[in-house]
């Protein structure tokens, strides 16, 4: 096309133009503040972008209209003229009565939707009275051994009203199984409940590092949480694709990126083995993503993750549902990002990261406390965080235009940028023979933990500024804030409640259904339903996860 | 010469927060140091039997869970009684500061928060740990 190119090179003419003309002679008197420019994940940024830096951007192609193909400038057509996002605070601590009432609070101040934290045991798939417990119970997140204190941690709160969020991984199916039987012990209809499990277990291999089984039982008993939920629960979104703890781990903007991604092209190809048609089963895939502090790295990459997953789901996967195409995700601000020093700075951290969510489309979003550094975030705290999403959307006008910086030429160079990048990545991963593979090989871990250790390198080398850290420092802090402490008596309390379940329940039901359950996971069958009968007879989460170590075995990470 | 500083990097408890102690582990590496690493989900008895078979100098355990009070104190008096007397133990992660000055009198030797440069810690190791021949 002789056209373009003549474009091409009339453009690079003007930008060489201005270099010769009038920066030249202004970087002769004065050199810049430093020879190399960086993103905060090392990545060069250049000084100018002009029209010559997206000749290699089709409008109509790329771009294109937000609610149309490729969607990166957005899966709805009015953006968030027609809805915000939704303010989705995470929060669970102590005793589930304790998070019960944070939970009331934080809808009381406007939060439009809920987002439970469990603690480490819950996480690991103990029980509070477990010896490996010692010390953890309700310290991360509030602590759920099994359906009784899930009715605790819902009490008074409609299922089928409000939408729910749970990180978990390792045993979510369990929790899913929980919380189905509290809603419809509320008499809510499962086919009308909306919510998000994390179930994300590639990624805990990758870097969060909270898993049970291995790898292969453990995606096993996720894609039967798709499959179960693709019939019984079709609103309710089975897996959350997570980047963020990627990302707190160590990797770069791209690797977050390219990781989260591939791990969700995993999931769908793993569904898709097991039966399961494209189209039924991933419009309700969400993904979960990072803000960290680099602005506009940030928003390229929330809209490259969308052209690119809208791209792979028509081109490698041949989905036709427009919402298999539609990337929806959470954003959550970098918890690496907050600093001890000056914890009030964390505030502002927190303000620039969640509009950089915002400006590249997110579905709902969760701003940390500034506490967050030192312990889990105190009443203030979490109120601050919630009030700075509504300062976002109610006054700043951020919210009244659709992708306000699609077109901007550096966005939309490094949104391309980030997009070809991912490409290499993904060439490499199915090369290894897929995710499963490339984790089983240490791939991604290694590739996380170089870039955590460049990036420490870069801070303590003073290339990259951390504000009262590395620069601005106070040698003598002032200022006491209060933080939430959460005492012992939280596991005693906790201890106590689960021994009174084990006295009022039908035990030998119980071990019926555990039995039921192992013998489920061993044949391969789907394990939902009897994980689901093992949850009504108050089978506990350790008990549930212990029958199933049985059978599956539990996974030891080799030395990466 | 004398011989290289030896340290044991722990994470004990289920927390799986492990940046930290792998960025840790690499720099004391590059510092000359050896340096064994745990890995993850360690109790502290593990990690006092590791401390004693590896004959450390040093116990640099990373824990941002909140258990810090439960798990730190244990595996001080755990080599106490392996009798270790003379091995440094040092803490980094997320730690309230009310909570350090007991941590200290239990026998920690320092508490690392975030924001620490590596090198702050291999200075206050080089210093710190009592020499051996």
């Amino acid at each position: 096309m002789p056209e373009i190119k003549e474009r091409n090179s009339l453009e690079h003419a003007a930008d060489e133009r201005w270099e010769q003309e009038t920066l030249a002679p202004v970087l002769q008197k004065r050199s810049e503040r430093k020879q190399r420019f960086t993103t905060v994940s090392l990545d060069e940024v250049e000084r100018l972008y002009t029209p010559a830096d997206t000749t290699d951007i089709d409008f109509p192609e790329d771009i294109a209209y937000p609610g149309e193909f490729p969607y990166t400038r957005g899966i709805h057509p009015t953006g968030y003229r027609g809805k915000l996002w939704t303010m989705r605070q995470f929060a669970g601590f102590g005793t589930p009565e304790e998070t019960n009432k944070r939970f009331k609070y934080l809808t009381q101040q406007g939060q439009t939707g809920l987002s439970v934290a469990y603690d480490l045991p819950t996480l690991m798939g103990y029980d509070a009275d477990s010896p490996l417990a010692e010390g953890e119970v309700g310290k991360c997140g509030v602590a759920v051994s099994s359906l009784a204190d899930m009715e605790t941690l819902f009490d008074g709160i409609p299922l089928d009203q409000v939408t729910v969020s749970q990180t978990i991984n390792a045993p979510a199916s369990v929790l899913l199984a929980m919380y189905l039987v509290v809603a419809e012990k509320q008499g809510a209809d499962w086919s009308k409940i909306s919510g998000t499990l994390q179930n994300d277990i590639l990624k805990e291999y990758i870097a969060q590092k909270e898993w049970i089984y291995p790898i292969r039982p453990a995606m096993k008993l996720v894609i039967d949480t798709f499959e179960f939920c693709t019939r019984h629960a079709p609103r309710y979104n089975p897996i959350s694709v997570s980047g963020y703890h990627i990302r707190e781990a160590g990797a770069t903007a791209l690797q977050e990126l390219a990781f989260t991604l591939r791990d969700g092209i995993e999931y769908v190809e793993w569904g898709i083995r097991a039966g399961l048609p494209v189209d039924q089963f991933v419009p309700r895939i969400s993904f979960f993503f990072n803000a960290h502090n680099d602005f506009f790295e940030e928003i390229a990459k929330y809209r490259a993750a969308r052209r690119i997953w809208a791209r792979v789901m028509r081109d490698r996967f041949g989905a036709h549902d427009p919402r298999s195409m539609q990337l929806r995700f959470h954003t959550q601000t970098a918890g690496v990002s907050l600093t001890v020093q000056q914890p009030l700075n964390n505030i502002i951290r927190v303000a620039i990261q969640a509009l950089a969510g915002v400006l590249g489309g997110t579905n709902s979003l969760h701003t940390d406390a500034y506490d967050e550094a030192l312990a889990l975030p105190s009443d203030q705290a979490a109120l601050i965080a919630l009030r700075t999403q509504q300062i976002i959307a109610e006054e700043t006008g951020v919210a009244n235009t659709v992708d306000p910086l699609g077109g901007s030429y550096f966005i939309e160079a490094l949104t391309k940028k980030m997009e070809d990048a991912t490409l290499d990545y993904f060439a490499k991963i199915d090369a290894m023979g897929g995710m499963v593979a490339s984790v089983e090989k240490g791939f991604p871990q290694r590739e996380i933990q170089e870039s955590a250790y460049q990036y420490q390198k870069a801070v303590e080398r003073g290339e990259q500024t951390i504000v009262g850290v590395n620069c601005y420092q106070m040698p003598q802090e002032s200022g006491h804030i209060q933080l939430l402490v959460i005492d012992e008596g939280v596991r005693d309390h906790q201890v106590e409640r689960l021994h009174q379940t084990r006295l009022r329940r039908d035990q030998g039901a119980v071990a019926n259904r555990l039995e039921h359950l192992k013998q489920a996971a061993h044949k391969g069958e789907n394990t939902m339903p009897a994980t689901i009968e093992a949850v009504r007879a108050y089978a506990t989460l350790g008990e549930i996860c212990t029958a199933l170590r049985e059978i599956y075995g539990e996974y030891e990470e080799p030395p990466f | 010469m004398s011989r290289k500083i030896r340290v044991l990097v722990a994470k004990p408890g289920l927390d799986g927060h492990d940046r930290g102690a792998k960025v840790i582990a690499r720099a004391l590496r590059d510092a000359g140091m050896e340096v064994i690493y745990t890995g993850l989900r360690q109790t502290p008895e593990m990690i006092a039997t590791a401390a004693l078979q590896e004959d450390v100098d040093a116990v640099g355990i990373s824990i941002l869970s909140g258990a810090h009070n439960t798990l730190c104190p244990r595996i001080v008096s755990l080599l106490r009684e392996k009798g270790m007397d003379d091995c440094l133990v040092i803490v980094g992660g997320i730690i309230p500061q009310e909570d350090i000055p007991h941590l200290k009198e239990l026998g920690i030797g320092a508490v690392f928060l975030p924001g620490t440069s590596t090198e702050d810690i291999i200075v206050f190791l080089r210093e710190n740990v009592r020499p051996r021949n």
